[in-house]
């Protein structure tokens, strides 16, 4: 049993077939390809799979590929124009936001969708802003100067 | 163009691929024609396999192939261990069970189809009649007489007994003035959580009968060894690759069940196969860390002075003994328990045991911490029974400053450092008498604030390899590296070393800027793809710099040699009067008189000049052996507050000052020690492996698991001192692990600090809040059924 549904992601819409029971995060990355976005885990926990949805940082763990039927979808593929990084991309790597990479996708996403929100956060609402979001690696100090680093970048 | 120098904070080169989504994990590699394999695993225990029945997984859509542990038994073999120790019980550990499951999540069959929710489906389908058998968990309580038996080859289900000492600790407490102080510590299990899980893809050429193995893994270039030992698979035929990997903290160090399945079953479906661990999977069948109960006791005099420690450690193993398992709480474990201080009297012994739980192995620190974790909770300890301060009766009993070797009464030999230096300047970042008054002042108000102090050694870079040898070691620990300058002066290097967040590809580069004057953006450094380049050892033990890097900086030193040699043929100049800096040679005192070292690279290939005897092109390896191990150390303070009315800690303050050597490149060893505190802190406040007696891991997902999240910390201050290491040729140390091995006891330090006054004394891992209201009650309650006894007796 497949249900055809249409996603725009990252601007340019595809229509497919897909299984009721496919989550959004394989959707993006098995039937298009779009491997950034990453996953971490099986409850909804770790956050390496946020992307956005119709503007809204979601775990695509969550969502069914079916529920994203008309859609705007946007993931880690879609922020940079080119070689010209968004501030929270160029943050991460300034500041050293990131070691082993599996949770930045995640975190430059949900970091996005953060910043959209209130652009000048303080540090304890950058903290809390990412506490959905898992990293093993960076103890999240750097993250946490990554994103201020990209809210002063934007102001 | 940029040329980089030793100790900049270069700015990572891995990272643009990796902001923009365009890193390459194990489950971005997408074959043609590549199917999909699913395992399935035991729901207890311990249990006998009665019968497997696969009928119905095979009826499945999309199922291709179902294979029990019978069914490729021979082809297996067992997985390898990888340490050897006196008389060391090693049972059979098949990659598929066939007769008997020993833990929750021991694989008994696998599934393969064409995709991976069909491979889920067909697994749920396989019915396995198991019989249950009575199980056991705790590794004290496993040695025990009646309890279930793991292993008929391991009476009281004992892997090993181990012991280290020196001097002679019995004797020393018979004197008179020796105040003893016993504690029963238990350092949890652990569930180490590298973000990116596990996962394989094996493919299967068999025109050529050649198996590549993509895996996420620390030691390609061992798996690959360890897969031929075990499978009798050619090793010239087997390629291994870890492409980007996300994350190991020692849970990739070791071949595992899945590996050698995948591999099989490839060639078994004549398709490329892949597997990818759930994170559910994961908390049952990637090695765990820790797990000790340990029975120590600290004993000194009343001045302060600590005469030795004892102690006699169940160290939980597992159901069965993982690569590296015998290593970790045995010599990373009993060599350190003299930490930074004199401590002339140790006797240690360690009981290896085997339970019915997942095997344990290294985890960040692997033993280490465990080891500063019962030595700095133990010396706080002995400070609170004698009424001293903490910080007075370590500085008492710390070891000098010292250069160039200490031995200890473990027996090693320290390399460098100069602890005490580490504490000064911690005290004075963190101002602790100040601290002190804030607590008294606090504590008035009714707020509950603690300080707590770890001062940490730990044994890196893995290291000599005749001495490991001599422990046991299974193979050799040195390390390799390859640099090949290319004749337009650009460079390519293959490193044995293999980074999982590490940044290698920057710092690497990063040293051949810096030795060679090749800008960085010139120079391409491989890793983790075993047809690439020679043989290496891995990633693990903080060993990557000061062996690696050693190893690299011993190549780039060939290359210099030669192309000095070959400028100064050249330059028609003797050679003692050419010069090399910033990547041009020069003849001294003639201006004109220069070539850089992009030309030189040209003419070693274009070979039309060469000096007499000298060989075209421009390729040097070199494989590097330490003549002895690298010792970070430290002093790391951190400031709590404690709620006294819900028990929530919460970290105020943490101030870490770590000697790792020189550093090649700050930022980076900023932000592994960042990490390695997020992961002890975790360990003291929040992470804990729970089984149940019957072997149901309780906390086996990330929603029971409980992972440190941003809102736990706030900003780490950190500071180094620098004593280089004499055991390698630039003098770094490795910084990896110090974080995760101080954190722990200085956050516990600091929770026991807060509540001492009310008559806490100790208190396991994880400080939680219900643990940490519970003491406070039971503290607060023992006061007052005193009062009420000393009431009625007067």
């Amino acid at each position: 049993m497949s249900t055809e549904i249409s996603v725009t992601v990252n601007g340019t819409e595809h229509t497919r077939s897909v299984e009721p029971r496919l989550l959004l995060a394989h959707f993006l990355r098995d039937v298009l390809d779009l491997t950034g976005t990453h996953v971490g885990c099986d409850t909804s926990q770790c956050g390496a799979c946020t992307v956005h949805l119709n503007e809204e940082a979601v775990k695509s763990c969550t969502v069914f590929a079916v529920q994203a039927n008309g859609a705007e979808v946007t993931t880690i593929e879609g922020l940079a124009d080119g070689d010209s990084y968004t501030n929270v991309q160029q943050g991460f790597w300034d500041e050293h936001g990131l070691q082993c990479g599996f949770c930045t996708p995640g975190m430059i996403m949900v970091s996005e969708a953060l910043l959209k929100q209130n652009p000048d956060p303080s540090e304890s609402e950058i903290r809390a802003g990412i506490a959905g979001n898992y990293c093993r690696c960076t103890g999240y100090q750097n993250i946490v100067n990554a994103i201020g680093a990209a809210a002063k970048a934007g102001s | 163009m940029a040329v980089t120098t030793f100790g900049e904070s270069v700015k990572r080169t891995e990272d643009p691929r990796l902001i923009t989504g365009r890193g390459k994990y194990v489950d971005d590699v997408r074959l043609t024609g590549m199917a999909h394999i699913a395992f399935v695993r035991s729901p207890y225990g311990h249990a006998n396999i009665k019968s497997v029945d696969t009928s119905a997984a095979m009826d499945s859509p999309g199922v291709i192939a179902v294979f029990t542990g019978v069914d490729l038994q021979e082809e297996l073999g067992g997985l390898p261990v990888g340490w050897m120790l006196p008389d060391l019980k090693q049972p059979a550990h098949p990659p598929l069970a066939f007769e008997t499951v020993r833990y929750t999540g021991d694989a008994v069959a696998v599934v393969v189809a064409d995709t991976a929710y069909q491979a889920q489906d067909g697994a749920a389908l396989v019915d396995v009649d198991y019989e249950v058998l009575p199980a056991v968990v705790n590794a004290e309580l496993a040695t025990k007489d009646g309890v279930p038996l793991l292993h008929k080859e391991a009476p009281n289900n004992l892997g090993f007994d181990w012991e280290v000492g020196g001097g002679d600790y019995d004797e020393a407490i018979k004197d008179p003035d020796v105040i003893i102080v016993k504690e029963r510590i238990v350092n949890q299990r652990l569930i180490p959580n590298s973000m990116e899980t596990r996962g394989v893809v094996a493919d299967y050429d068999a025109g050529k009968g050649n198996l590549t193995l993509y895996t996420s893994t620390q030691i390609p270039h061992l798996v690959k060894l360890l897969f031929s030992l075990v499978t009798g698979w050619p090793e010239q035929k087997v390629r291994v690759i870890a492409p980007d990997v996300g994350g190991g903290f020692g849970s990739k160090l070791y071949l595992y069940a899945e590996e050698v399945v995948a591999g099989i079953v490839a060639k078994h479906v004549q398709r490329p196969v892949k597997w990818i661990e759930s994170r559910s999977e994961a908390y049952v069948s990637t090695a765990h860390g820790r797990d000790h109960i340990c029975d120590v006791e600290i004993a000194g005099k009343k001045d302060g002075e600590i005469v030795g420690i004892k102690v006699d450690l169940y160290a939980n193993l597992g159901a069965y003994i993982s690569t590296f398992a015998p290593l970790i709480p045995t010599y990373l474990f009993g060599l350190m328990l003299g930490g930074v201080y004199k401590m002339p009297n140790i006797d240690c012994k360690v009981h290896g045991v085997f339970t019915n739980t997942t095997p344990v192995d290294a985890y960040r620190g692997a033993g280490r911490p465990e080891a500063a974790y019962l030595v700095e909770r133990m010396v706080s300890r002995f400070a609170q029974e004698i009424g001293r301060d903490p910080i007075v009766v370590r500085r008492k009993n710390m070891l000098q400053a010292h250069k160039n070797g200490r031995a200890v009464t473990t027996g090693v030999m320290y390399d460098s450092g100069d602890y005490k230096g580490n504490l000064n300047k911690a005290l004075e970042i963190f101002d602790y008498k100040a601290f002190r008054a804030e607590q008294r002042a606090a504590r008035r108000d009714g707020k509950l604030l603690g300080v707590g102090i770890a001062a940490y050694i730990e044994i890196c870079g893995m290291a000599p390899s005749a001495v490991a040898s001599s422990l046991g070691a299974g193979a050799g620990l040195w390390e390799s590296s390859n640099v090949r300058v290319h004749p337009t002066g650009k460079a390519t290097i293959y490193i044995g070393t293999s980074p999982h967040g590490q940044g290698h590809e920057t710092t690497m580069a990063q040293l051949v800027s810096s030795e060679l004057g090749i800008p960085i953006e010139d120079i391409e450094v491989l890793h983790g793809d075993t047809d690439m380049g020679q043989f290496g050892t891995g990633t693990f033990g903080s060993r990557s710099i000061a062996v690696g890097g050693a190893a690299l900086f011993n190549s780039l030193q060939k290359v210099k040699a030669k192309t000095h040699r070959l400028a100064s043929h050249l330059l028609e100049a003797d050679p003692k009067f050419v010069t090399f800096s910033n990547g041009t040679f020069a003849v001294e005192d003639i201006a004109d008189k220069t070539l850089t070292i992009q030309e030189v690279a040209g003419q070693a290939y274009a070979a039309a000049n060469l000096p007499p005897g000298m060989e075209p092109g421009l390729e040097e390896v070199s494989f590097f052996d330490p003549q002895n191990f690298a010792w970070p150390n430290g002093t790391h303070l951190c400031v709590v507050e404690v709620d006294q009315d819900t028990g929530k800690v919460e970290v105020q303050r943490y101030v870490a000052v770590d000697d790792f050597g020189n550093v090649l490149n700050p930022m980076i060893v900023d932000g592994m020690t960042h990490g390695g505190i997020a992961q002890g802190v975790g360990q003291a406040l929040s992470e804990a492996a729970v089984y149940t007696d019957d072997g149901q891991l309780l906390s086996g997902s990330l929603m029971d698991y409980a992972l440190p999240s941003a809102d736990m910390f706030p900003m780490l201050e950190l500071d180094r001192t620098v004593s280089p290491s004499p055991s390698n040729p630039i003098g770094v140390k490795g910084a990896g692990e110090a974080g995760t091995i101080a954190a722990s006891p200085a956050v516990m330090n600091a929770v026991i600090d807060a509540i001492a006054h009310l008559g806490v004394k100790h208190m396991d891992m994880p400080a939680t809040s219900e643990k940490v209201w519970r003491a406070i009650q039971g503290a607060k309650e023992a006061r007052r059924a005193a009062r009420a006894v000393a009431r009625g007796g007067s």
